[in-house]
This record gives structure tokens, sequence and C-alpha cells, in this order.
């Protein structure tokens, strides 16, 4: 009977499994023209296991013996890891077909399926109880991801990001497994709970060895400094939709999975990771801020943009209390709207032959072609930088007033005065919007689809103050769940 | 509530804000009128705020609040007492102004323009009205985004590093105050401001606390030495831009200071007055010989705004009722002065296209009219009585005499510098000879400009002849403030100085005493 309660707990990664399997033989028989199909099947198996969220697998506690949790923490950032690979899936086919011949042609029925693998190994990650189910999670979303950044093949650069972040992966995957040998070692258990008990009575030096490359290896994955040099290379090379996906859903599942490692097994080592997390945050803010000044291709820029946001979004988690880890989950949430907004106006930039263009001085002057456009734009970026009435600065609001009341107080003065480093490259690309003379033609839009989820997302970003008292209760069960 | 049952401040809000969003869907001729109308509207809507607010002493300090927890972690919380009233008086009454000073020498993306400005007037308005501290910090900074874009897409050749300087400096100055907001929300368990107001911060916090709010509103004032941001803002902005800067936004800082600093940390606010007295001074008398020798009037009118400001600042820091309320009608006369002394320029800026002050002279004979009213105002700026800017003036530094005498010696000299500039300035543009041909076939003000003008020269006669409809809303408030800060004010020299001079006997001397000594002052 047991049994039974940890499979219907699990239901969601279960739903995702089945799916991506029959999805996977849909996509062999049917070749690449069943390719928008099973996108669309793809993203209703995603709104399914969201669905199925809602009963025990947000509730129903341990499964497995403690190898997996099902609880709200988990059930919030599966919420956004949906979305954002919903978003990813449905945007991707009229990148693929038009203006990319030579190097991509339509798209590959691959293309929904790896990503519906990735959140199954997503869904894993968040709602890990044991080191073993978070390495497995881990991997599982990580191949795909190497895949999915090299999907143009033809493409040099899709290639090389593929490559590249492969090589690096897989480095930091023996990072983590390294840490794990070595908590399981000293703490003799590779649960959550087993580890926390081990740590309760003080932290041997062993333990702190396992912690510190279990913490490096997980920097890695969010792209935290120093671990991030992956970042811009993968960011620019992967296909435009793939890229909105790393930047958002992995990067929730990887926050989650941090702040789940973190808060309960090493809850009671809170003092000794706390330090390594002020440094990464303190870093990833500085350097996302000042590396992102010189870029000039938009992609480039919004990877330094991410790796500026994980350090904010870790200030939360530095707090170490349940307050900060609310904090960080609304900070999620906050930047899966924002980025995968930022990341659909990208889509938009056409030249007048249709080709994809990434060039920031190829904005200039959009504002007199593509008026809506240019609004959005300007709204996602001046939301990243933080600047009130928007949503991103509820986001850095709620992860500094969680470290003001941790007594982080010199933490969170540092921080948000780096943050006025990284609103001058936001403006940047305001003032080129805005300001400049206009460049060149741009093609007018050409999917109504991606002009309504950029309208939503916009939205959300301006009038989200609306939804605070639902952002606030969600992400305080969650944060009550660990 | 108030007496209608209904938000008036919201509703006061609400108008521009659906006004921007119209004029974002609309022509140029379209827009215009929109916000003229929506500015119109809103000057109505105060002029009946300003009716019903009740100036009796007794009446309750908070007026028209509005309580709604809507935003979870803060509220829509609204509601003024009479500074904030006089605050709003002002937003309302220049906002018509700038929308008609727009009207033709705005010709490219007018709807956008417009948008921004009645966007800008909801944000200034709300800044004066809101009651919850975050909500405050909310509209105080979000008036970065529309000035950035208005000064970025409408101004001047080199409009971009000045927008940027505007921007990141002010950005800068406000995080910090951010984080002690942060900070006082948690040691007070409140965001209310008038709760806020009341609590008693430890002494050795407010120090940091304070600091961390004087960043802020020392930029936005803004004060020696972080002014440099102002002279590039006002001369690359359009001109209703810089009306709205002068006249508005730089009262941000004066209002946040008596909204927030002293009343809020008045043991920091004592332990630190000789910080702004001495920045003060330096700023009334540097800033007025750099405006002396400029040849740009935007620049020269910006940096007379710095000193002007410097006023403010050293009235506000002398403690007592004369200096706060001298103060706040500095803040009410400069808005009012300043604004129309840009549109001054602007007017000529927009027959001649350029600030250079060399390239106009002998005005007041093609333009008789034009020299009429800008005498005025540049009468108004010097501190001549029975204009707004002497009443101000006067009080500010009555109060800071009583505060150190020093102090008020030396800003005084910003009045005599300030004659000296402002009247060199309207020597070389109004009178002498007609030496550049195209100066003189100028025409003269269009009935659009009168329009324009005339409301002002009659707002800085009204309050230079009776200033009491302007002292009397806010005498209560000030006076709350003083009473706030009596436990931590500091011993003035004036006092000393009496007091050791005729040592007090009997109780009806002690009378005589205190009435002399009024008169000294």
């Amino acid at each position: 009977m047991i049994e039974t309660a940890s499979l219907l707990m699990t239901m969601p990664e279960l739903l995702l499994t089945g799916a991506g399997l029959i999805l996977l033989m849909v996509a062999t028989f049917g070749g690449d023209n069943s390719a928008r199909l099973v996108g669309w099947l793809a993203v209703a198996a995603l709104a399914v296991a969201g669905w199925s969220l809602c009963g025990l697998p947000s509730t129903g506690g341990e499964a497995f013996d403690g190898l997996y949790r099902a609880d709200a923490f988990g059930a919030f950032a599966k919420v956004l890891i949906y979305v954002a690979a919903a978003v990813s899936i449905v945007i991707a086919p009229r990148f693929f077909a038009t203006g990319n011949s030579g190097i991509g042609g339509a798209i590959r029925a691959e293309y929904p399926v790896l990503i519906i693998f990735a959140t199954v190994g997503m869904g894993l990650m968040v709602s890990a109880g044991d080191m073993l189910t978070l390495y497995v999670g881990l991997e599982l979303n990580s191949l795909a991801a190497y895949v999915l950044a090299s999907f143009m093949r033809q493409d040099g650069r899709s290639a090389e990001a593929g490559l590249k972040y492969f090589v690096l992966g897989a480095l930091a995957s023996g990072i983590l497994l390294y840490g794990i040998s070595l908590l399981y070692g000293f703490t003799g258990s590779t649960s959550y709970t087993g580890i926390a008990t081990a740590m309760a009575d003080g932290l041997s030096n062993g333990e702190l060895f396992g912690l510190v490359f279990v913490l490096a290896a997980l920097a890695f994955k969010i792209s935290a400094v120093p671990f991030h040099m992956w970042t811009p290379d993968v960011y620019e090379g992967a296909p435009t939709p793939v890229t909105a996906f790393f930047a958002s859903a992995p990067k929730v599942a990887a926050m989650g999975l941090l702040v789940r490692v973190s808060m309960e097994a090493m809850g009671s080592a809170l003092t000794s990771w706390q330090q390594i997390v002020i440094f990464v945050a303190l870093a990833s803010i500085l350097f996302g801020a000042v590396a992102a000044i010189g870029q000039s291709n938009i992609k480039r820029l919004l990877a330094y943009s991410s790796i500026n946001n994980v350090g904010f979004a870790l200030v939360g988690l530095a707090a170490g209390t349940a307050e900060g880890v609310a904090a960080v989950m609304s900070y999620l949430a906050i930047y899966v709207v924002m980025t995968l907004g930022s990341f659909l106006c990208v889509l938009q930039m056409r030249d007048a032959d249709g080709n994809p263009v990434e060039d920031i001085a190829s904005l200039a002057g959009l504002s007199q072609s593509r008026k809506g456009l240019a609004a959005a734009f300007a709204i996602f970026m001046f939301s990243l930088a933080g600047i009130p009435p928007l949503m991103g600065f509820w986001a850095k609001f709620l992860v500094f007033d969680a470290a003001v009341a941790a007594g982080l107080t010199g933490l969170a003065v540092f921080g948000i005065a780096a943050s006025v480093i990284g609103a001058f490259y936001y403006l940047k690309i305001i003032k080129t919007i805005y300001f400049d003379e206009p460049a060149g033609e741009y093609a007018p839009a050409g999917s109504t689809l991606e002009s309504a989820l950029i309208a939503v997302s916009a939205a959300i970003i301006v009038l989200g103050y609306l939804l605070n008292p639902l952002l606030d209760a969600t992400s305080k069960a969650a944060a009550a769940a660990l | 509530m108030n007496a209608f049952g209904f938000p008036l401040l919201s509703l006061m809000l609400a108008v521009p804000m659906a006004g921007a969003v119209a004029c974002l869907f609309s022509g140029a001729s379209t827009a215009r009128m929109i916000a003229l109308v929506a500015t119109l509207i809103d000057l109505a809507l105060g002029v009946v705020l300003w009716m019903n607010f009740d100036q009796g002493m007794t009446a309750p300090q908070w007026q028209f609040q509005e309580y709604a927890p809507i935003f979870g972690r803060f509220a829509w919380a609204m509601g003024i007492d009479g500074i904030a009233l006089l605050l709003i008086a002002l937003t309302v009454f220049l906002m018509p102004i700038c929308i008609l000073a727009s009207w033709e020498a705005i010709q490219k993306r007018v709807g956008e323009y417009m948008a921004a400005f009645l966007f800008m007037e909801v944000l200034m308005i709300g800044v004066f009205a809101a009651q919850d501290l975050f909500l405050f910090y909310i509209f105080f900074e979000a008036g970065l985004i529309p000035m950035y874009l208005i000064i970025g897409i409408w101004g001047g050749v080199n409009r971009i590093y000045a927008s940027y300087k505007f921007f990141l400096y002010t950005l800068l100055g406000s995080v910090l105050m951010l984080i002690a907001m942060l900070w006082m929300a948690r040691e007070a368990g409140t965001t209310d401001i008038p709760t806020l107001m009341a609590y008693n911060f430890d002494p050795h916090v407010q120090t940091w606390l304070w600091l961390a709010f004087f960043a802020s509103f020392a930029v936005k004032m803004p004060m020696w030495p972080v002014h440099t941001w102002l002279p590039d803002a006002h001369v690359q902005a359009p001109t209703a831009g810089s009306v709205i800067l002068a006249g508005v936004l730089l009262k941000m800082g004066g209002y946040g200071f008596i909204r927030f600093s002293l009343p809020m940390f008045p043991d920091a606010s004592a332990e630190f007055a000789w910080l702004v007295f001495a920045l003060s001074m330096v700023a009334v008398v540097y800033t007025s010989l750099v405006a002396l020798v400029q040849q740009d009037m935007k620049k020269l009118i910006a940096y007379s705004s710095v000193a002007h400001m410097a006023i403010v600042t050293v009235g506000l820091f002398a403690f007592n009722q004369a200096g706060i309320e001298g103060a706040m009608m500095v803040m009410l006369g400069h808005g009012l002065v300043s604004g129309a002394l840009f549109l001054c320029v602007g007017v000529i800026y927009d027959r001649l296209h350029t600030r250079e002050i060399d390239r106009y002279g002998g005005l007041s004979i093609n333009m008789p009219q034009y020299a009429i009213l800008f005498m005025l105002f540049t009468m108004a700026s010097v501190g001549l009585p029975g204009t707004s800017n002497f009443v101000g003036e006067f009080l500010s530094l009555m109060g800071v005499y009583e505060a150190s005498s020093w102090v008020a010696i030396i800003c005084t000299t910003g009045i005599i510098l300030g004659a000296a500039y402002m009247l060199y300035l309207y020597r070389r543009i109004c009178y002498g000879e007609q030496k550049n041909a195209d100066a003189a076939a100028m025409p003269d003000l269009t009935m659009r400009e009168i329009v324009m003008l005339v409301p002002i020269a009659l707002g800085v006669l009204w309050m230079g002849i009776y200033p009491e409809s302007f002292l009397a809303p806010m005498r209560a408030d000030v006076q709350a403030v003083v009473a706030r800060l009596a436990p931590a004010k500091p011993e003035g020299d004036a006092h000393l100085a009496m007091g050791t001079a005729k040592p007090v006997a009997e109780e009806h001397h002690a009378t005589d005493h205190e009435t002399a000594a009024g008169e000294a002052h």
C-alpha cells in the first residue's frame, strides 16, 4: 500500500515520463512532420502534470522511504518549471522554421521530447529527498540539455555550445559525486534527513569538504560566480528557444535543489555554508553586472544578466531563514516571467529578410518601427534592473528584506549598491531602443502566439503587485514545507 | 476617508493614469488634448482638495485618508497633511502649464511624450500622498523611468549622457534608503508613515538610518557636492521637463527631509545639522559664483536652483517653526519661480533655438510683454519683497539665525549673489543693444505663452503679498515637527548670547525680554 501512495505522490513525474516515451514513439514514426503535433501534445502533458500537482504530489510528504519528497516547495518550483518548459516548446517551431536556411531547417520532432525528459529530471531535482535521487534527476536534466544546446547541428556555435556545456557539466557532475561520496563516507547516509542528523552534532572536516564540493557543483548548475564561465558561451551558441529554456526552468530547478539541500540536509551547518553563499552571491551580482557592460550580443548580455540575478536570489538563501526561502521562491517566480519575456522579445529580433539577429545595435530605433515590442522590451529591462513599480523591484525587495531580517545588513547594502551597476547595461538597451536613430528595418510581428505571450508577461510584470497576496501565501507555504 | 465619502486622492492618481494610457494609443493632436484635459481635471480636483482641507488647529493632522491592504507586505495607504497638500497643489498647478509649454515645441512622438508626463504626475502626487513607507518608495523611485525617457528621447544634443547621469545618480542614492526602510519596518513592525514618525529609534541606529536617507534626499535635493547631475539634466531636458524637474522633483528631497529625516531621526538630525549647514553654505556661495559665469541660460538657472535649495536645507535644520515654514515657502516659491524662468527660457529658445545668452539682447524692445513677465520672475528669484521667494527666504534665514548666526550670515550672501547673477542675466537678455538681428526680429508672446506665464505670475504675487494662505494649512503640521524635534534640538548661538546679556529676574520681565528678543530677530 505504501508503494501505491508513493506512486501517487510522484504522479507528475510518472505522467511526464509516460508522455515522453509515447511522444518519442510518435516522433520516431511520424518523422519531423509530426513536430508540431508532438509539441502541442507535450504542452498538454505539462498541463496535466501541473494539474496533478493539486492533489497528493504537493501534500503527500515522503515517498519511497524518503527518496522523494512530495511537498509544497517542490510543487511551487514545478509549476514554474512546467510553465517555462511549455513556453520553450511553443516558441520553438517558428524559430527553427524561418530564416535559418542552411543551419537548422524545420524543427525536429525530438525537441519537445527532450524538453519533457529534462523536465522530468528537474521535477526530481526539486523533489529529491536523497543525494542519489538528486544526482539522477540532475543527470537526466543535464543530458537532455546537452543535446538541446547543440540542437542546430550544422551551426558551429551551437555545436560548440553543446560540447562546452557537456565537458564542463561532466566536470561539475564529477565534483558533485565526489562531494556526495564524502558526505556519505562521513555521515553514513545519503538521505537528507540522515545527513542532517549526522551534522547536528557539529561539522567534521570530512563533512565540511563534502559540503563544499556539493555546493561548488550546484553553483555550477545555477551558473553562479566563480563557476559561471560556461554560461555566456552556451547561451549565445544555443538556439534562442533553448536559451530561453536554459535561463528559466533549469535555473529554477537548480536553485530549488540548492535551497532544499542547504536548508534540509545541511540546515544545522548554516554558519558554514552561509559564508560561501554570501561570497558567491556578491561575486555573482558584481561580476554579472560588470561583465555585461561590454557585451554587444543580446543573448550574451542576458546570460550575464542571469548570473547577476542568481546572485540576488542567493541573497535570500544566505539569510538561511524560512522567510529567506520564501523570498528566493518568489524571486524565481518573478525572474522566470521576466526572463521568458525578454527572450520572447529577442525572438522577435529579425531583420527585413526574417533572419534572426542578436546584435544589440540592431535594436536601434525599435520604438519607432515596433512600438509594442519596444515597450515590452523596455518593461522587461527596467524590471530586470529592479526599478519600481515593476515586479523586478519586488523580487529584489523580498530577498533584501529577508537578508536584513536575518541581520545581514552589510550584505544587503553591498548587494543593492551593486545593483546600480547592473542598471547601467539594462539602461543601455533601453537607450538603444528609444533614444537612437532607427538602424534598419525589422520584420513585422510574425506570430500572434508570441505577441500574446509577450503581452501576458508584460502585464504580469506591470500589474503583478496585485498578485502579491497570492505570491506571499504560496511562497510561504513552500518555505514552510522545508 | 473624507467628507465626500470617496477616495479623492486615488481619483487624482487615476485621472492622469487613465490619460497616460489613452495618450499612448492616440495621435498627436488628440494626445495633446487628452493630456490638457486630464491635467486640468486634476487641477480642479486639487482645488476641491484644498477647499475641503480642514485648516483649523483642532483638525486631525492626517486627512483624506485611504487604506486598502491589497499588496500583501504593504498597503495602498494615502493621506495628506498640510505640507503634502501644498506640494500636491504645486504639482497639479504646474502640470497643465507643462503640457501647454510642450504644445508646439514637441512634434515627434507626442503620444508617448504626453503619456510620460501624465505618468510623472501620477507618481509625483503619489509621493506626496503616500502614507505607507514602501508605497512612498515605489512612487519615489518610479519617477526615474518617465524622466529618463523624457530627457533621453526629447532632450538636447547631449541628452544620453544627461539621462544616464540623472538615472544612475538618483538610483544609487535611493537604494541605500530602501535598505534603511527595510530595517525600520522590521524594527517598528509597521510600514505606516505616521506611526513611524512617532517611533523612537535607538539614537545609535538613527545615525546610520539618517545617513541612508540623506544619501537619497541629498542627491534628489540636490545638495553640493552631489548636485552635478542637475545642470546636465536641466540643460538637456525639454522645457517642460526642466519645469517639472525644478518645480516638483527637487521638492521631493525637501519633502523627504520634513517627512522622514527630521521626525523619524531627531537625534541624528541634530547630530548632523553641522554637516547640512556646512554643505549648504558651500552650495550657496559656490553655486552662486558658478551661476555668475554661465553662458547657458538653463545652466545658470539650474545652478541658482542648487543655491535656493541650500536655503531650504538650512531652514529645515534650524529646528524651529520659522525655519521649517520658511523652507516650505522657499520650496513652493522656487517651484513657481524656477518653473517660470525655465518657461521664459523656453519661450525664446523656441524662437531662436539657442540657449546661449550672448545670442540675445535688447529683447525689451521687441518683446515688451515678455520682458515684463521675465522681470517679475527675475525679481522673485532674487527675493524682492512682495514676491513669493522673499517670504520663504526671510523666514528661513530668520530661523537659521536663531540656530547659528554664522550660517545665516553666509547664506544671506546667497541673496546678494543671487541678485547679481539674475540681474546680470536679465540685463544681457532684455536690455542693451539689439546686437543680433535674428533675436531682434522675434515676435512677442503668443496667447498660449501668456496663458502659461500669467497664472504663475499671479501665484508668485499672491504668495508674496498674502503668504498666510499658504502658511495656514501647514502651521499645525510644522508645529508637530518642531515639537517632535524639541528634545533633540541643539543649543543655538543666538539664544546663548541673549541669555547672558539680560538675566531674567521676574516674570513680567521675562515676557518683555521675549518680546524684545522676537523683535531683535
